[in-house]
């Protein structure tokens, strides 16, 4: 079983690094499709078992780091929901980029994505995570550089690298200073970790980071330059979700009372996020903020100290956010446009593959019984309604909050794309493997939710009360849009002539820097920018003009000038040599008899 | 098979340079070359003869091997050579870069041949065509016709391209034109006769003799010695074969500097001999180093020295200058040899010999080194040219090596000899991807390349591989040495966490600084200097493949190695 649980990694891996030096795209296929299929079988096959396993990677002395395997009944849950989303974006891909001469790269960094974030889940040594964990970042850049004429791509993909390394820094930190307090990097073994608080708030700003989670949400909204598959990879079941899950598995070690700050970044998130959402400008935009904003719900799992409703939280996203993103790939190729809102438009007679597997993720987004989000957000919000500490008042509220949001988006999303009538574009046939995707989610999507009733997940009983207060937050969401969708409606006559009929003009003047994520990217961009180019011309500064111009050059110099002037006094004539002699001669006279006088 | 390691080399060097003018020369040197990998790859067998010394009954480690023959007693210098786990690897590297070196040449020079046989028969291109200068090591970069336009037009406008002064544009303003490099190393056809370059692989098995005896030496004064061989090579393969505008002063700078931090390890050396009586450099560290009362004085006096070679900041302005005019193969044994001097030193002669000065030294050690690691990591996010970017990167991986020494915890020697030999492996590799770029576009500024990705994609591959690991990607051979100087230096508390914290943030500037390079060679649209360039050949490819293959081996299985250094003799 352990070999099983070794080749749930190193399948995928091998694929991955096997199809970089490929270059033909039977082969890349071939490989592509491969490793998760491997990995899949290997996970379904290890959640039967719950293998753990640990041999030594690296021996420094004081501290080793083990090659640890700990696939729990959750982590194989998660490690399941990877496998599966890699193999349809796999599957997917094969079809969307059928014209793409960079194919085999492309799939082969999916594969090693996939083995990465299957590390991370597997993972039971801190270090041997980071391994999975950098390479995921890694990844993600390649991917989201794909698309070599697209201007953005590089910057996207640059930012996305950086800013979750930004985070990795108090990331790694914070490992090492957990591993120097406990002696080891064994998750399961770190237990009560002494003074492991300040490590716990390193480890979660690197967390906050891969997750996109505030103040760090700034990455993934550019990162929809990539393709839309690698979208529905990063924002499904793998990185944005891996920092969520690493704090689940490290949930034994934090201070109970350092929760509350888990909580505030939740609760903040999930709001904020779930407003740009409802003022996003194009369909991946949504998606994206409605990213940030679900995780927050797994940040605010994790605060209330309820793993495992964060675990299925996680997996019910996964199913229903990749659904989403596939599908906005297959609405955007219908449509024929660039994504914008105000240009794309289908009718749902145009595909209805589109429209249903659209209509039900958003559904499970927003929280509708009795598909799989709606039992996740329940379970969520349940933990955080009995744990009764200021952490659980702070998320369920906001909680509550960010449910109505997402009911808003989700509905001016559906309506937005689907009831605006036609757009101009011809309407390209779905081909076949990535509708069997779309497929395969919509099942996943409606099927998750009986997670709940027999799954590896502990999570809370429903409670009635919380139900009615879900489904009223939910449909309060979508009574303000079909309010403003109803009261722009093109006949109605009124003084004022609605140009653009969007439901987000609910959001009134906040509506433009809300589209904008409240211009955070880009304040950040350019503090970033004039930082750093302050730092490193006063880096230059000190390092070539003051250490090499002054005092290694400058030594140059006055070495060739005492040279210059030693000669040029070697250079006079007979008198003043002889000066010279004579005032020599008196020197040594003069020290001769001072010393023999102290003697 | 000590001495063979050692002795190859050396008559491979003198072999050659009698032979220069045979048309296999090359050949000869690579030959020699892989016979001394081949003798240095066996020294694992056996091991154990040497003076290993027990703990608790148990053998815990030491001299795998020894060899002594008197050479002069009354000063203290005998010829004798010993291995251990830590000498060992390095030694192994250094003959692995020299054999990569070699070929690397070899293939260079036929391939420059044939190019040359062809342009003759072409008669279209006048004489002086070459594919580019020595340090192209010539892939096939362009079929005769092309290259008969080429000469052409470098015939009519010898130098076509203007000095890169000032690069404009992109995230950060302008570069001070302090950092101006000259672009693009178009061959000075003076001073270049066809038989040049066997003396360069002459040059190159000459400083791959020297630098095995330096890590192989067990007696101070033969280290010393050796150490100082190293220099004069080196000098000559910056001086002669480097990128003429600026080779001289940089050679000249190299070979001053050093010159000057050998003087001072000198007078280290026979302090610590003088104290102790002996120059067995393995005696004096099983016996725990020289007496209280000299320890800081030598270990500040040896330290100075390895600093320079390491280079510790602020000791550390020949090495942007040198590694930027030396040609391909010898920024490749800069980076991936010279600097291992130092740390070396550093680690086994400086911390062996005055183990308490150290200890009261580091904090001045650890600072400097964090600072290092700051400066350059600021430094490469504005520098305008690729070779000088990845020299100033390696100022900031030996910071990380210095600080994890200056730690002195058991995890923190072991980091600095891991990040060593990663180093050792890693910038090599980019400094030979970034001399066949600059072979093929004729420039290394980062304003004037783009579009790799497009124009040579297995190129632009290699070029981010070896980008990730450079910045320590973890799985690659660059991660475990930099995160455990992380540990070690939280390890020891307290003000070290700061420093510990600046370490962890170098490396977010190297990711920073990287993935600017990366944006500028390989991203966008392609540039007109990439324009129908060669993508990789077979014969790179095989040069670079041991790094590469070795860069992902170290970096997944790093468990031998760190045992291997658990035996050394420190």
């Amino acid at each position: 079983m352990t070999a099983l649980a070794w080749l749930l990694i190193a399948a995928p891996a091998a694929a991955g690094l096997a199809g970089l030096l490929v270059r033909r795209r039977a082969l890349a296929v071939a490989l592509a499709f491969a490793g998760p299929a491997v990995a899949l079988a290997c996970a379904a096959a290890v959640s039967f078992a719950n293998p753990r396993t640990a041999v030594i990677l690296a021996d420094f002395g004081t501290v080793r780091v083990w090659a640890a395997l700990d696939l729990s009944p959750g982590a194989c849950a998660v490690a399941l929901a990877t496998a599966v989303v890699s193999f349809l974006v796999q599957l997917y891909s094969s079809a969307y980029l059928r014209g793409d001469p960079r194919y085999a790269p492309f799939a082969a960094q999916v594969n090693l994505f996939c083995a990465a974030m299957l590390l991370v889940v597997a993972a039971d040594d801190l270090v041997f995570l980071l391994i999975g964990w950098e390479v995921m970042g890694a990844c993600s850049y390649l991917l989201i550089a794909h698309y070599a004429k697209l201007p953005q791509a590089p910057g996207a993909a640059a930012k996305a690298f950086l800013v979750t390394r930004f985070g990795d820094v108090a990331f790694v930190l914070g490992v090492m200073l957990l591993g120097v307090s406990a002696g080891t990097f064994r998750i399961g073994e770190l237990g009560e970790a002494p003074a492991a608080g300040a490590a716990m708030l390193l480890i979660l700003f690197g967390c906050i980071g891969k997750s996109a989670q505030f103040p760090l949400q700034i990455w993934l909204p550019p990162a929809m330059a990539g393709p839309t598959p690698v979208s529905a990879l990063i924002h499904a079941a793998t990185m944005v979700a891996a920092g969520a899950y690493v704090l689940t598995r490290l949930l034994p070690v934090w201070p109970p009372d350092l929760l509350l700050v888990v909580a505030v970044v939740a609760a903040v998130t999930m709001v904020g996020a779930g407003l740009c959402a409802l003022a996003a400008r194009d369909v991946k935009g949504v998606l994206a903020w409605s990213t940030v904003s679900q995780v927050g719900f797994m940040f605010a799992a994790v605060a209330v100290a309820a793993g495992d409703a964060a675990l299925f939280h996680l997996v019910a996203h996964a199913a229903f956010k990749g659904l989403l993103f596939l599908t906005a790939g297959v609405v955007i190729a219908l449509a024929g446009t660039d994504g914008s809102l105000a240009s794309t438009r289908l009718r749902p007679g145009d595909s209805r593959l589109a429209f249903w597997a659209m209509t039900i993720g958003l559904a499970a987004m927003a929280g509708l019984p009795p598909l799989g989000g709606f039992y996740s957000k329940e379970a969520v919000l349940s933990a955080a309604y009995e744990a009764g500490t200021p952490a659980g008042v702070v998320v369920f509220w906001a909680g509550v909050g960010a449910s109505i949001l997402t009911a808003a988006y989700a509905a001016r999303l559906w309506l937005l794309v689907f009831w605006r009538g036609a757009g101009p574009a011809r309407r390209p046939a779905v081909p076949r493997a990535e509708s069997f995707s779309l497929w395969a989610l919509t099942i996943a999507t409606v099927a998750v939710g009986a997670l709940y009733y027999s799954g590896p997940f502990e999570v809370p009983s429903l409670h009635p009360d919380l139900m009615a207060l879900l489904l009223l937050a939910t449909l309060g969401g979508f009574a303000v849009i079909a309010d403003s969708w109803w009261r722009d409606r093109p006949g109605r006559r009124t003084d004022e002539q609605v140009t653009d009929r969007d439901p987000a003009r609910v959001l009134g003047r906040a509506r433009g820097p809300l589209a904008e994520g409240l211009y955070a990217e880009r304040l950040a961009a350019k503090a970033t920018r004039g930082v750093a180019a302050a730092a490193s011309a006063a880096a230059t500064a000190l390092d070539v003009r003051l250490v090499d111009g002054t005092a290694v050059e400058g030594s140059a110099r006055a070495t060739l000038a005492a040279a210059e002037e030693t000669a040029a006094g070697h250079r006079g004539g007979l008198v003043r040599y002889l000066r010279l002699s004579a005032a020599g001669t008196l020197v040594v006279a003069v020290v001769a008899i001072g010393v023999s006088m102290w003697n | 098979m000590l001495l063979l390691a050692a002795g190859l080399p050396a008559a491979g060097a003198l072999a050659v340079w009698g032979l220069r003018r045979k048309p296999y020369a090359h050949w000869i040197g690579a030959g020699a070359a892989a016979l001394a990998f081949a003798a240095v790859a066996v020294l694992p067998v056996g091991r154990g003869s040497g003076a290993w010394f027990a703990a608790g009954g148990e053998l815990t480690g030491g001299w795998w091997h020894q060899f002594a023959i008197e050479w002069a007693p009354s000063l203290h210098l005998e010829f004798s050579l010993a291995v251990d786990g830590v000498s060992w690897t390095l030694a192994l590297l250094t003959a692995l870069l020299g054999v990569l070196c070699c070929i690397h040449n070899a293939v260079g020079a036929e391939q420059r041949a044939s190019d040359l046989l062809g342009a003759d028969r072409a008669a279209s291109a006048p004489l002086q065509v070459r594919a580019g200068s020595f340090e192209t090591g010539g892939p096939p970069q362009a079929p005769n016709r092309v290259l008969g336009l080429l000469g052409g037009r470098r015939a009519s406008a010898p130098v076509q391209e203007p000095p890169a002064t000032v690069e404009t544009g992109g995230p950060f303003p302008a570069a001070a034109p302090v950092h101006g490099v000259p672009a693009g190393a178009l061959g000075d056809d003076s001073e270049s006769p066809e038989w040049q370059s066997p003396i360069l692989t002459a040059l190159l098995l000459a400083v791959q003799a020297a630098s095995t005896l330096v890590f192989l030496a067990d007696n101070l004064v033969l280290f010393f010695i050796a150490f100082e061989a190293v220099l004069l090579p080196m000098w000559a393969i910056i001086h002669r074969y480097g990128d003429p505008a600026a080779r001289r002063r940089a050679a000249a700078k190299f070979a001053l500097f050093t010159v000057a931090g050998s003087l001072l390890m000198a007078t280290g050396l026979f302090v610590a001999i003088a104290d102790t009586g002996t120059a067995d450099l393995g005696a004096i560290i099983v016996h725990g180093g020289v007496s209280d009362d000299v320890s800081l004085l030598v270990f500040a006096l040896l330290a100075l020295g390895f600093a320079v070679k390491a280079p510790l900041w602020p000791l550390h302005s020949w090495l942007p200058d040198a590694h930027t005019a030396a040609p391909t193969v010898g920024s490749v044994l800069l980076a991936g040899v010279l600097l291992k001097l130092g740390t070396y030193g550093l680690i086994r002669v400086a911390g062996g010999l005055a183990p308490d000065g150290a200890a009261e030294a580091a904090p001045v050690l650890a600072v400097l080194a964090a600072a290092g690691i700051l400066v350059a990591g600021l430094v490469c996010l504005r520098l305008p040219e690729i070779k000088r970017l990845i020299a100033y990167s390696s100022v900031g991986h030996m910071g990380f090596v210095v600080l994890a020494f200056a730690a002195g915890t058991e995890a923190g020697i072991r980091a600095a000899l891991f990040g060593n030999l990663a180093h050792g492996l890693v910038t090599p590799l980019l400094f030979f991807l970034a001399g066949a770029l600059k072979a093929r576009t004729h420039t290394g500024s980062l304003g004037a390349l783009g579009g790799l990705r497009l124009a040579a994609p297995a190129l632009a591959g290699l070029l981010g591989f070896a980008a990730l690991a450079s910045l320590g990607l973890p799985g690659l051979a660059g991660f475990w040495g930099e995160a455990f100087t992380v540990y070690a230096a939280a390890e020891r508390g307290g003000a070290w966490l700061a420093l510990a914290a600046a370490a962890a943030f170098g490396a977010f500037l190297a990711a920073a600084y990287l993935l600017r390079m990366l944006r500028r060679v390989s991203h966008g649209p392609v540039a007109p200097a990439a324009i129908g360039i060669g993508d990789v050949s077979a014969a790179e490819a095989a040069v670079w493949a041991p790094l590469v293959a070795g860069t992902l081996l170290l970096g997944l299985v790093p468990g031998p190695l760190l045992t291997l250094f658990s035996e050394g003799l420190l």
